[in-house]
């Protein structure tokens, strides 16, 4: 199901600097929190996200366990041709997610 | 003569609006950027839950082969206005019933299909849909005879003082809205947001999770999930609550 929501503009104008906000849905468990069975949980984060623009990565970050559940990342690149952008968030027991979206970019 | 009579009229009607003005929604007593939140579709949580809820709005299961659409068609339409509708009676049960509990009524009666648990991500993600498309609309309980009685126990249950701590939720949420409680600022509980993302939990949650909350705050002996209790609380706090603009799915801290 949908569980991660990208909103960015779907057109620019070329050199124009936008922002793009990716949220994701994921429990980040930290590894340190005891169950209802008084049991450690283990630990289930997202370690990574990076985004690349027609290939070329323009941001990244790692993620920690102190993190809240279902991240939200905003940031801001330039806009310098048309193309795809493809976000992908990678974790703990293989978890890994890839979602793309395109940008028009004019003049 | 007539004048005056037409004054005093305005007085008193504005001297109504100026007391309708005195409620006050969760959202006030938040940070801006908890408010930002919940107001930015793209930035609120809840939003993944409504979009699950969509899915599965249109998804076909069960022996039935029926899906919510079969019946009802384009939520956007058929369940505009139905959420701030809620708790209702029915009349199969005879009991007043809210939102979730109606949901897992079709689930089970139409489509044949077991009940969801309640605060299962998908009985959420389902009221999170359903209620979404009341958003901006009043909060509208109906005013059914029969809900009478169960609303005036709701009412009863909220000014009784509970649990160890000997509090009833008037005591907050009436005589000391606007001060605090440890860090957070006390609202004035009106249920008009539900379901919500809460920071807390970092989860999405139902009103009954929240009162549920609160009764184990005071220390008081909690009532199961879908407990007659706490649908009479829920029916008592819509009547509280009538008329001031839904907000789901609602972000709080």
């Amino acid at each position: 199901m949908a569980r991660a929501l990208i909103n960015m503009p779907k057109t620019a104008r070329r050199g124009e600097v936008i922002e793009i906000r990716a949220l994701i849905g994921h429990p980040m468990e930290t590894g340190y929190r005891p169950g209802a069975d008084g049991v450690v949980q283990k630990r289930d984060i997202i370690r990574q996200f990076s985004v690349r623009y027609n290939g070329e990565q323009v941001f990244a970050a790692e993620l920690h366990p102190a993190i809240s559940a279902n991240p939200y990342i905003a940031f801001h690149t330039v806009a310098t041709e048309s193309g795809t952008l493809e976000f992908s968030w990678k974790g703990d027991n293989g978890f890994a997610q890839t979602e793309t979206a395109a940008i028009t970019v004019t003049g | 003569m007539k004048r005056g009579v037409a004054l005093l009229l305005l007085a008193c009607s504005m001297g109504l609006s100026a007391a309708a003005d005195e409620r006050k929604s969760g959202t006030h007593f938040m940070g801006a950027s908890t408010q930002t939140m919940q107001r930015d579709d793209t930035q609120n949580p809840a939003m993944l839950w409504v979009g699950d809820g969509e899915a599965l709005w249109q998804a076909k299961s069960g022996d039935s082969g029926k899906s919510c659409v079969s019946c009802h068609g384009d939520a956007k339409i058929s369940m505009r206005g139905v959420a701030a509708r809620f708790p209702a009676f029915d009349t199969h049960r005879q009991l007043p019933i809210n939102l979730g509990q109606r949901i897992n009524q079709c689930r089970a009666g139409k489509q044949q299909l077991p009940a969801w648990r309640a605060e299962s991500g998908d009985l959420l993600a389902m009221e999170s849909y359903v209620a979404l498309q009341s958003r901006g609309m009043p909060v509208a309980p109906p005013r059914d005879t029969r809900l009478k009685a169960p609303t005036e126990r709701g009412k009863q249950l909220f000014n009784q003082r509970i649990g160890q701590l000997n509090l009833s939720c008037a005591q907050c949420h009436d005589a000391n809205w606007g001060k605090r409680l440890a860090g957070s600022t006390i609202p004035q509980g009106h249920a008009s947001a539900y379901p919500i993302y809460r920071l807390e939990w970092q989860d999405m949650g139902s009103l009954q999770r929240r009162l549920r909350n609160c009764m184990s705050g005071v220390r008081a002996e909690v009532p199961p999930y879908g407990a007659l209790e706490l649908v009479e609380l829920e029916l008592y706090l819509a009547a509280r609550a009538r008329g001031m603009a839904m907000e789901s799915p609602g972000v709080r801290p």
